[in-house]
C-alpha cells in the first residue's frame, strides 16, 4: 500500500494499538466519569467532596506527570507493599510456629504492563473531564421526565437507564466529542512509558533509518486522519441525536 | 517513602519551575501575536491568504504536541541543507526547538478562540461604529478587540493551562523543567514516586495560580 523503509506494517500495528488504547480508555473515562457525576450531584457529602477532590486534583496535574507517577510511582508503590506485607505475614507466622520456613506469600516483584497503566492513567484522567460534561447534561434534563418515570412506578435503576441516560446524552455529546479529540491526542503520551505505539515506533525507525521527520511527519498524518474521521463521526452524531424542534 | 530527597533536591525543582514558567509565559506571548491575525484572517475572501492559515490551524490543532516537538526536535536534523544555515545554531537547541512548537500549537488554538469571539461580537456594536465614522481598522482596535477580549478569557485560561500541562513534555527532551527535573531526581536516587509527586504538586500551585488571577481578572470586568 505504501513504503515506508520496511516499516509500514509494524507501523500500522502500532497506529492501531495508539487506535485500541484510545478506545479502551474512552470506555472507562466514560464510566469512572458517570458515576463521579452522580456522586457530585448527590445528596451525600462525603460523595460530593470525594468527586470535587478528584476532579479538582486531576485538573491541576499534568497528564505525563500522572503517566509516569502511575507507572514508575504505583509499580513501586505497589512492591513495597507486596513486600512489607509478606514480610509481616512470616513474622507473624514465626511468632507463633517457631519452626515456620521464610516463604514469599506474595509475587516478589509485580510488573505493570505499560498497556495496562496507560489505559487506566487516561481512562482516570479523562474521567474527571467527562465528570464536568455529564454533570451538566444530567442536570438539563427536565425534572419532570423523572417524575414521570417515577410515577410510573420505574425504580432509581430504570429511571437511569431508561430516561435519564438516554436523554443526557444527546446533551453531553459535544463535551463528549471534544473530550474525544483531546484524549486522542493524549495517548501520544503512553510511548513514554515505553509500550510500543505509533509515536514510539517513529522513534525506532527514525533511529535506524535516519529519516526522523518523514516518520514523524507520518504519525501526525495519521492523528490527523483519525481526528477527521471523529469529527464526521460526531458532526453525523450530533445532527442525528439533536432535538428535534417541529 | 522518603521526601528528604526532594527537600534536599528543592533548588533543582526550582529552577525547573523557572524553566517551565518562562516557556510557557514566552510562547504564549508570541503565540498571541500568531494568534490574532491567523483568528481574523481565516475567513478572508482571498483563497491564498485564508487556507494557508486553516492549514495552519488544523495540523497543529489536530496532532499531538508531542508529535510536533519531535517532529521539530529529531526531524529536522534530517535535512542536510538546513544544517549549513545560521537556522541550525537554534534547531539544534532543545529549548528552542521547544519553545518553537509550544508557541505554533498555542498560536493555533489561540486563533480558534479568536475566530469564535470576533465571530460573535454583536452586529449593532460594529454598525454603531460604522454609524460614527470609524473605519475598519478603528473599528477592530476600539470595538470589536475589547469586547471579545472580555468574552475570550475563560476560553484563554483554559488555553493557558493547557499549555501549563502540554509543556510537561519538554521534559522528554533534556530539558530541565519542572518534568524533567523529577525524572533527573529520579534517575539519581531511584525515587519516582517523591520525585514525581513533587513535580505534580508544583504544576498544581502553578495551574492553580493562573485560575485565581483569571477569577481576579474576570471579576474585574464585572462592575
Amino acid at each position: 500500500m505504501f513504503d515506508l523503509y520496511g516499516y509500514q506494517e509494524i507501523f500500522l500495528e502500532g497506529a492501531w494499538l495508539t487506535l485500541q488504547v484510545a478506545l479502551l480508555s474512552l470506555l472507562l473515562a466514560i464510566f469512572l466519569g458517570l458515576i463521579a457525576a452522580l456522586a457530585k450531584i448527590s445528596h451525600s457529602t462525603i460523595l460530593k467532596s470525594l468527586a470535587t477532590l478528584y476532579t479538582t486534583i486531576i485538573r491541576g496535574i499534568p497528564d505525563l506527570i500522572l503517566m509516569l507517577l502511575i507507572f514508575f510511582g504505583g509499580q513501586m508503590l505497589i512492591n513495597n507493599l507486596s513486600y512489607n506485607l509478606n514480610e509481616w505475614i512470616n513474622e507473624t507466622m514465626t511468632q507463633y510456629y517457631p519452626s515456620h520456613e521464610w516463604t514469599s506469600y506474595l509475587p516478589d516483584y509485580i510488573d505493570i504492563s505499560p498497556y495496562f497503566a496507560g489505559i487506566v492513567t487516561i481512562g482516570f484522567i479523562f474521567g474527571a473531564y467527562m465528570a464536568e460534561t455529564f454533570r451538566g447534561a444530567i442536570q438539563s434534563v427536565d425534572k419532570g421526565q423523572l417524575e414521570a418515570a417515577t410515577a410510573y412506578g420505574m425504580n432509581k435503576y430504570k429511571r437511569f437507564t431508561r430516561v435519564m441516560f438516554p436523554q443526557m446524552m444527546r446533551h453531553a455529546l459535544p463535551g463528549l466529542g471534544n473530550n474525544w479529540l483531546v484524549l486522542l491526542k493524549t495517548t501520544a503520551l503512553v510511548s513514554v512509558i515505553g509500550l510500543q505505539d505509533m509515536v514510539k515506533i517513529a522513534g525506532d525507525a527514525s533511529g535506524s533509518t535516519q529519516k526522523p521527520f518523514t516518520f514523524y511527519l507520518v504519525v501526525a498524518l495519521v492523528f490527523l486522519f483519525y481526528t477527521a474521521i471523529s469529527s464526521v463521526v460526531l458532526n453525523w452524531a450530533e445532527r442525528r441525536y439533536s432535538i428535534q424542534t417541529r | 517513602m522518603d521526601f528528604s530527597i526532594i527537600i534536599n533536591e528543592y533548588p533543582f525543582y526550582l529552577s525547573g519551575l523557572w524553566t517551565t514558567t518562562w516557556l510557557v509565559a514566552t510562547s504564549l506571548l508570541i503565540g498571541l501575536l500568531i494568534a490574532i491575525p491567523a483568528g481574523l484572517l481565516q475567513d478572508h475572501s482571498w483563497w491564498i491568504i485564508k487556507w494557508p492559515i486553516r492549514a495552519y490551524m488544523y495540523f497543529f490543532r489536530g496532532s499531538p504536541l508531542l508529535v510536533q516537538l519531535f517532529l521539530i526536535y529529531y526531524g529536522a536534523a534530517q535535512f542536510e541543507s538546513l544544517r549549513e544555515t545560521w537556522a541550525w545554531e537554534f534547531l539544534q537547541e532543545a529549548w528552542f526547538c521547544a519553545l518553537l512548537a509550544f508557541t505554533l500549537n498555542t498560536g493555533a488554538y489561540t486563533a480558534e478562540i479568536v475566530r469564535g469571539v470576533v465571530a460573535t461580537v454583536p452586529e449593532g456594536e460594529v454598525e454603531a461604529a460604522k454609524a460614527y465614522g470609524m473605519n475598519r481598522w478603528k473599528t477592530l482596535k476600539r470595538i470589536i478587540l475589547p469586547n471579545a477580549l472580555r468574552r475570550a478569557l475563560p476560553a484563554y485560561s483554559n488555553e493557558i493551562i493547557f499549555m501549563i500541562h502540554g509543556s510537561a513534555v519538554a521534559g522528554i527532551v533534556t530539558i530541565v523543567d519542572i518534568t524533567g527535573a523529577a525524572r533527573v531526581v529520579n534517575a539519581r536516587y531511584y525515587a519516582p514516586f517523591e520525585a514525581y509527586l513533587a513535580a505534580a504538586l508544583l504544576y498544581m500551585c502553578l495551574t492553580f495560580t493562573v485560575i485565581y488571577l483569571f477569577k481576579l481578572w474576570e471579576k474585574s470586568y464585572q462592575h
